[in-house]
């Protein structure tokens, strides 16, 4: 048996997987198709630490996936991202984000994907955005930087807009790298990782923030973030010279292709009771969806960007940008499932790494 | 009980010896907890040791345990495989060193 996530070559939409349509998804991490024995709901876990219904705290971050067009095919990604996919958001729909944007109080902008980078008006967005003085995240997979030679200039490109760049990297050994986002990704990815620390990038002193995503390449769960990020500085820069600033660590949410590997390679079950066993309710104080709003390629409203890929829109009457309502979206009751088990497993997982 | 002597959901019920014994169970865990903890060594090297011991004694919990452990600290198969052959060549002396007992009896009866 390999631990190893094996690479897949296409999405599952591509493939016509039963896995692509959310219904099946869905069915198996609430119903008991899967698994007959009764795990404890999440909901429940909510109620007896009395936060349930869950409500935003604050909606600070405003996460925009910018499509699920990506230059790779990760084998745990949660988009089911690749080339193969063509949604991408619409200027005119970045264009009702930017409106919103200037008019609400939300610090950061983050920007996420697929691969943002690859949408034809990223460049546009970047620049009309960055006019508003808000943190600007951009989530780059590395390897996009080197894909085509109208990228290469990306590290100034973000430089010049004062981008924190967030990017993944699994492992600092490519065969663990690899083994989940491709042959060849790591390399490529020391390769880009360079390019942005020549620009100042990860550099103490430049005020350009390199921030990087680790996260399991298999069915388990992130150790302490400190540690991993401990052994991944001494490793980034004794073997390649390689400076970062924070190390993020991510839990591996069970939806999409992760769920996929892990109905395949038999681990689901034990991966979910994983998940519950090491349920931390202060985790789940700190859930990124009470400071979050995840707005999908084609304009909808999620309460992150797991609950857009299952298509559980906000439990408000605006599920639309076009029908954005600030205050009705500040108080709804945040969607939750058993997929939710990721968010606070350990010292929890969000966007920005440990909660806990 | 169950038909073999192993049976891998035992080890979620390790925290049930208390059940029988509550202070020694509860004194044993918070012992356990502190040996674990990041001091002059690192939790992630504790891991890995503790990975090789258990080959060493070879108990299947403990094994199944610390494999999860130290690829939840990050580290490398070839990591984990060497902290397996550090107990493997200590078992391996252990056993070895034992035949300089057996050429001294050797000599001693030998004419
Ligand atoms: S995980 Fe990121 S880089 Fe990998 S396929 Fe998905 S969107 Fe692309
Ligand atoms: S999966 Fe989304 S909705 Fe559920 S707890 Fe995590 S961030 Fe919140």
């Amino acid at each position: 048996m390999s631990i190893a996530v094996k690479e897949k070559k296409q999405s599952l939409q591509f493939r016509g997987d039963d896995l692509a349509n959310v219904k099946t998804q869905l069915k198996i991490l609430n119903g008991k198709e899967v698994i007959q024995k009764e795990l404890p709901r999440f909901q429940e876990k909510l109620k007896a630490i009395d936060i349930f219904p869950l409500k935003p705290t604050q909606v600070d971050i405003f996460q925009m996936n910018l499509g699920k067009m990506c230059n790779q095919v990760c084998a745990h990604c949660h988009v089911d991202a690749g080339p193969d996919r063509k949604e991408i958001m619409t200027k005119e729909t970045m264009q009702v984000c930017l409106d919103i944007l200037a008019q609400y109080d939300v610090s950061t902008i983050d920007m996420t994907g697929g691969a943002p980078e690859m949408n034809p008006n990223f460049r546009w967005f970047v620049e009309e955005a960055s006019k508003l003085g808000k943190k600007f995240i951009d989530r780059c997979n590395l390897t996009i930087i080197l894909a085509n030679p109208k990228y290469h200039d990306l590290p100034h490109f973000f430089k010049e807009h004062n981008i924190e760049v967030v990017s993944s990297l699994p492992h600092y050994s490519s065969k663990k790298t690899d083994s989940q986002r491709g042959d060849g990704v790591f390399d490529k990815s020391i390769k880009a990782l360079q390019m942005l620390n020549e620009v100042g990038y990860g550099i103490e002193g430049t005020g350009l923030p390199l921030n990087l995503v680790y996260n399991p390449s298999g069915a388990f769960l992130p150790g302490s973030q400190e540690t991993l990020e401990k052994q991944f500085k001494h490793k980034l820069r004794k073997d390649f010279g390689i400076e970062f600033n924070n190390l993020y660590a991510i839990t591996n949410i069970p939806i999409s292709r992760f769920l996929e590997y892990l109905l395949q390679s038999g681990n689901y079950e034990g991966y979910m009771e994983k998940l519950v066993d090491a349920y931390n309710p202060a985790a789940a104080q700190n859930v990124m969806c009470r400071n979050t709003l995840s707005i999908s390629w084609d304009g909808y409203i999620y309460d992150c960007d797991f609950n857009q890929m299952l298509d559980l829109k906000v439990n408000a009457k605006s599920k639309h940008i076009k029908d954005f309502d600030f205050d009705e979206l500040s108080n709804r009751d945040i969607v939750l499932g058993q997929h939710c088990f990721g968010c606070t497993a350990g010292a929890g997982s969000s966007c920005g790494g440990e909660v806990a | 009980m169950s038909k073999t002597y192993y049976n891998s959901e035992d080890l979620k019920k390790f925290g049930n010896i208390t059940e029988f014994q509550e202070e020694m169970g509860k004194k044993f865990f918070d012992y356990y907890g502190s040996v674990f903890e990041e001091g002059a060594l690192t939790a992630r090297e504790k891991s890995l040791i503790a990975l090789a011991v258990s080959h060493a004694i070879q108990c299947p919990y403990c094994i199944d345990a610390y494999s999860s452990d130290t690829m939840e600290k990050g580290c490398t198969e070839e990591e984990m495989m060497e902290a397996v052959h550090v107990a493997g060549a200590i078992r391996g002396g252990a056993s070895l060193v034992h035949g300089v007992q057996m050429m001294n009896k050797v000599k001693d009866l030998s004419m």
